[in-house]
C-alpha cells in the first residue's frame, strides 16, 4: 500500500467518524427539542404551551365556548384527582378561573405532576394558561389535599367551527423521578 | 512484514489476526452461531403456539423469547453474516491485497461474542431478559423494564461501535483499495450495495446510540425525555427508533440484493441486466429510506398531511424496488440457465422477497394499516423480507463461494435438499400468518382465540420443518470442509466473470499483492 492511499483512509475515517459524532448529537440533541418544536408550532399533539401573559384584554362576547373539564391518573397513581367544576361556559378572550381537587390517599410523602393535553388538538394553540399547577411538581403530605388553580383565555382567534374544547389532565406519580433529580443536581454541585 | 507468509499457528491466529479472509470466516461462524441461538428461541415461541392455551412457557418467558428472537436475529445473525461476507469478498473483488483498517478490522469482530454472551446473560438474571420487544418502545423499556435493561442498553452500544467500526472500514476500503483501472461504474454490484449499505450504518447507528442512551438517563438519571410525567413523550421514542429502524431494514436488505445480483447473472450466463440502473436504484432507496420512517406509527395520532406524506413516500420506495426486480428477471430471460443450489436459492430470494415487497404495500396504506398493524400480518410480511429476502440471500452466497473460500465442493444433492427443505418449511411457517393477522390475531402473544388454531399448527409445523433443514446445512458445510470433493480451476462456476474468479482456488492467505490490472 502506498503512503498516499494511507493518508487518504486516514482522511476519510475521520471524516466518517465526524458524521458519527454529528448523527449521535442529532439523535440526542436536536431530535427532541425539534420534536417538541414542531408539536408546539403545528399544534399537533394536543399539548398546551408554557405560561401566558395576557396582550390585550378585549373579549369577544358574540362568541361563547364551552371548556370541559376532566381528570385522570396515570395507573400507578393512587391520588383522588378530579375537577371542581365540570364546565364552564367562556367568551374568547375573557379570563376564567377554575379548580382541581387532588388528595393524597397514601401514608407517605408523593410528588404529582399533571400533564395536559387537548381536544380538539387544534385548539390547543388557541388556549392560553395565566396560571397553572401543571407548570410545577404538586408534592402533598401523607393524607393531605389541596384545591389546585387553573386561569386561562381562549384566544379570540379560536376557529370560528370550535364550540367545545375538552381540557385533560392526567396525573402522574412523580416521587422517585423527584427525588433522584434532586440528588442529581445535589451531585452536580 | 513479509508480505507471503502463511496464517500463524493456533488459537493466537484467530484472536489477533488482521486477514480479512479469516475475519470473514469468524464473522460467518459467529453469525451461524447466533443463528442457531435465535432459531432456537424461534423453536420456543412456535411450540408455545403449536396449540390456543399456555402449555410450555410462561407469558413473561414468550415475552422474553419474541425479544431475544428478533434482537438475536437482526443484530447477532443478519448483520453480522453480511459483514463477513463483505470481509471476504470485497478486497477480493476489487483487487485489493486486504480491507484498509485491519486492526480496527480485527477489534469490530472481536467486540461481538463478548457483547451477545451478555445479552443472553441477562435471560438468567433477576428480573429476566428484555421482554419489551426488539422495537424496546418506551415506557415499557424504561418505566416498566426488568433491571437487565441495563446490561441490555450497555450491549446495544457495543453492537452499534462494532457495526460503525466495520461500515467505516468498508467504505474505507471501497473508495481507497479498487485496483488500478476498477472505476466506481465497473464495480461487482455486491460491492456497490454493501458501499451504499455501510454509508447507511455509519448514519443510523449512532441515532439508535442516542435512543439507548436516552433511555438509559431516562431510567438511571431522571430525565424524561420518554416520559410523559416529566414533560417528555413517548411517542417521541417511536420517532427516534425508526428513524433508525427504517434504513436498517434496508442494511438488511441491500447485502442480500447485492448477493443475487452476482449469483443470478452467473447461472444465467448473462451480464447482469440494466447494471447503471441497479446502481441509481439501491442509491435511491436508500435515500427514501431515511424519509419514510412514520410508516411503522400511523396509529400514534400523527396529523393526516403527516399520514399521507408517509403514506406516499413509502409507495415510493417500491418504484426502485420494482426496477431491481424488473432487472434481475429480464437477466433470466433467455439466458442459459442452470439450478445449482446458490441459484435455486437467489430465484426463489427473488420469488419470495417480491410477495413480501406487495404485503409492505399494503402496510403502506395508511387506512388499511389501522387494521394489518401489530397484526400477525405484520410478521408474515417482514418475515417474507427478511428471511426470503436476507437469509436465503445468505445461503446462497455460502453455496456461491465455499469453493472459493475451502477449494471444496459442496454436495449438490444436499444442497438442493437444504434448499427444497427450506422453501417448503419457509412458505408453510408463514404464509398462514397472512391470514391469521388480517383476521385479527395479534402479534407478540403467547395464546389466542380458537378460530386461529390450525394457521397456527401449521406455522409451527413449517417452523420446525425450517428450522430443522438448517442443521442440514450446518451438516453439509461442515461435510464440505472435512470430506468434500476438491476444486481447482480458479473459475469454480464457468459463468463468474468477478475478480475473485481469477485468483487460485481454493483462494491463498494472501491475494492480490500486487494489484490486477482492470481493463
Ligand atoms: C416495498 C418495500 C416495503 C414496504 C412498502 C414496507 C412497508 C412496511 C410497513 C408500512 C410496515 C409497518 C407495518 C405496521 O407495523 O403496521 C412495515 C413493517 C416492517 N417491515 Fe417493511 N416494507 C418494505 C420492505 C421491507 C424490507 C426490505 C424489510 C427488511 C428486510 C422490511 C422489514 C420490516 C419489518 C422488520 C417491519 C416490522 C417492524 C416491527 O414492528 O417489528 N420491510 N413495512
Ligand atoms: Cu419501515
Amino acid at each position: 500500500m502506498t503512503q498516499t492511499t494511507d493518508k487518504n483512509i486516514a482522511k476519510l475515517s475521520i471524516k466518517l467518524l465526524g458524521l458519527v459524532v454529528v448523527m449521535f448529537a442529532f439523535a440526542m440533541w436536536v431530535m427532541p427539542p425539534l420534536y417538541n418544536a414542531l408539536c408546539e408550532v403545528l399544534g399537533i399533539n394536543g399539548k398546551t404551551g408554557q405560561q401566558y401573559t395576557v396582550v390585550d384584554s378585549q373579549i369577544d362576547t358574540n362568541r361563547t365556548v364551552k371548556v370541559q373539564f376532566v381528570a385522570q391518573n396515570n395507573e400507578a397513581m393512587p391520588w383522588k384527582f378530579a375537577p371542581n367544576t365540570s364546565q364552564v361556559e367562556v367568551h374568547p378572550g375573557e379570563s376564567a378561573h377554575v379548580t382541581y381537587y387532588a388528595k393524597n390517599t397514601q401514608d407517605r410523602y408523593m410528588v404529582s405532576q399533571a400533564i395536559p393535553s387537548i381536544v380538539p388538538s387544534r385548539a390547543a394553540e388557541y388556549f392560553h394558561k395565566t396560571e397553572c399547577f401543571c407548570f410545577n411538581q404538586q408534592p402533598l403530605a401523607a393524607g393531605a389535599d389541596a384545591d389546585l388553580a387553573l386561569q386561562f383565555i381562549v384566544d379570540r382567534d379560536l376557529p370560528e367551527d370550535i364550540h367545545v374544547i375538552t381540557l385533560s389532565y392526567t396525573i402522574f406519580d412523580v416521587t422517585e423521578m423527584a427525588a433522584k433529580q434532586d440528588s442529581v443536581a445535589a451531585a452536580s454541585k | 512484514m513479509g508480505a507471503h507468509h502463511g496464517p500463524a499457528k493456533g488459537l493466537t491466529r484467530w484472536l489477533f489476526t488482521t486477514n480479512h479472509k479469516d475475519i470473514g470466516t469468524m464473522y460467518l461462524w459467529f453469525s451461524f452461531a447466533m443463528f442457531l441461538l435465535g432459531g432456537s428461541f424461534a423453536m420456543i415461541i412456535r411450540a408455545e403456539l403449536f396449540q390456543p392455551g399456555l402449555q410450555i412457557v410462561q407469558p413473561e418467558f414468550f415475552n422474553q423469547m419474541t425479544t431475544m428472537h428478533g434482537l438475536v436475529m437482526v443484530f447477532g445473525a443478519i448483520m453480522p453474516a453480511f459483514v463477513g461476507l463483505a470481509n471476504w469478498m470485497i478486497p477480493l473483488m476489487i483487487g485489493a491485497p486486504d480491507m484498509a483498517l485491519p486492526r480496527m478490522n480485527n477489534w469490530s469482530f472481536w467486540i461481538l461474542p463478548p457483547t451477545f454472551l451478555l445479552l443472553a446473560s441477562t435471560l438468567l438474571m433477576d428480573g429476566g431478559g428484555p421482554n419489551f420487544g426488539w422495537t424496546f418502545y418506551a415506557p415499557l423499556s424504561t418505566t416498566y423494564a426488568p433491571p437487565s435493561v441495563t446490561f441490555f442498553i450497555f450491549a446495544v452500544h457495543a453492537m452499534g461501535i462494532s457495526s460503525i467500526m466495520g461500515s467505516i472500514n468498508i467504505i474505507a476500503t471501497v473508495v481507497n483499495m479498487r485496483a488500478p483501472g476498477m472505476t466506481y461504474m465497473k464495480m461487482p454490484m455486491f460491492v456497490w450495495t454493501w458501499l451504499i449499505t455501510a454509508f447507511l450504518l455509519v448514519a443510523v447507528m449512532p441515532v439508535l446510540a442516542g435512543a439507548v442512551t436516552m433511555m438509559l438517563m431516562d431510567i438511571h438519571f431522571g430525565t424524561s425525555f420518554f416520559s410523559a410525567a416529566g414533560g417528555g413523550d413517548p411517542v417521541l421514542f417511536q420517532h427516534v427508533f425508526w428513524f433508525f429502524g427504517h434504513p436498517e431494514v434496508y442494511i438488511i436488505i441491500l447485502p442480500a440484493f447485492g448477493v443475487v445480483s452476482e449469483v443470478i447473472p452467473t447461472f444465467s450466463r448473462k451480464p447482469l441486466f440494466g447494471y447503471d440502473s441497479m446502481v441509481y436504484a439501491t442509491s435511491s432507496i436508500a435515500f427514501l429510506s431515511f424519509i419514510v420512517w412514520a410508516h411503522h406509527m400511523y396509529t400514534v395520532g400523527m396529523p393526516i398531511a403527516g399520514e399521507l406524506f408517509f403514506m406516499y413516500a413509502t409507495m415510493l420506495i417500491a418504484v426502485p424496488t420494482a426496477a431491481k426486480v424488473f432487472n434481475w428477471v429480464t437477466t433470466m430471460f433467455k439466458g442459459s440457465i442452470t439450478l445449482e443450489t446458490p441459484m435455486l436459492f437467489a430465484i426463489a430470494k427473488v420469488f419470495l422477497f417480491t410477495v413480501g415487497g406487495f404485503s409492505g404495500l399494503m402496510l403502506a396504506i395508511a387506512p388499511a394499516d389501522f387494521q394489518y398493524h401489530d397484526s400477525y400480518f405484520v410478521v408474515a410480511h417482514f418475515h417474507y423480507t427478511m428471511v426470503a429476502g436476507a437469509i436465503f440471500a445468505l445461503s446462497s452466497a455460502v453455496y456461491y463461494w465455499i469453493p472459493k473460500w475451502t477449494g471444496k465442493m459442496y454436495n449438490e444433492t444436499m444442497g438442493k435438499t437444504h434448499f427444497w427443505i427450506s422453501f417448503i418449511g419457509f412458505n408453510l411457517t408463514f404464509f398462514p400468518q397472512h391470514f391469521v393477522g388480517l383476521a385479527g390475531m395479534p402479534r407478540r402473544i403467547p395464546d389466542y382465540n380458537l378460530m386461529f388454531a390450525d394457521f397456527n399448527m401449521m406455522s409451527s409445523i413449517g417452523a420446525f420443518i425450517y428450522g430443522s433443514s438448517q442443521l442440514l446445512f450446518l451438516f453439509n458445510i461442515v461435510r464440505t470442509i472435512t470430506h468434500g470433493k476438491p476444486v481447482t480451476d480458479a473459475k469454480v462456476w464457468e459463468g463468474g466473470t468477478t475478480l475473485e474468479w481469477t485468483v487460485p482456488t481454493p483462494a491463498p492467505y494472501h491475494t492480490f499483492t500486487t494489484p490486477p490490472e482492470v481493463k
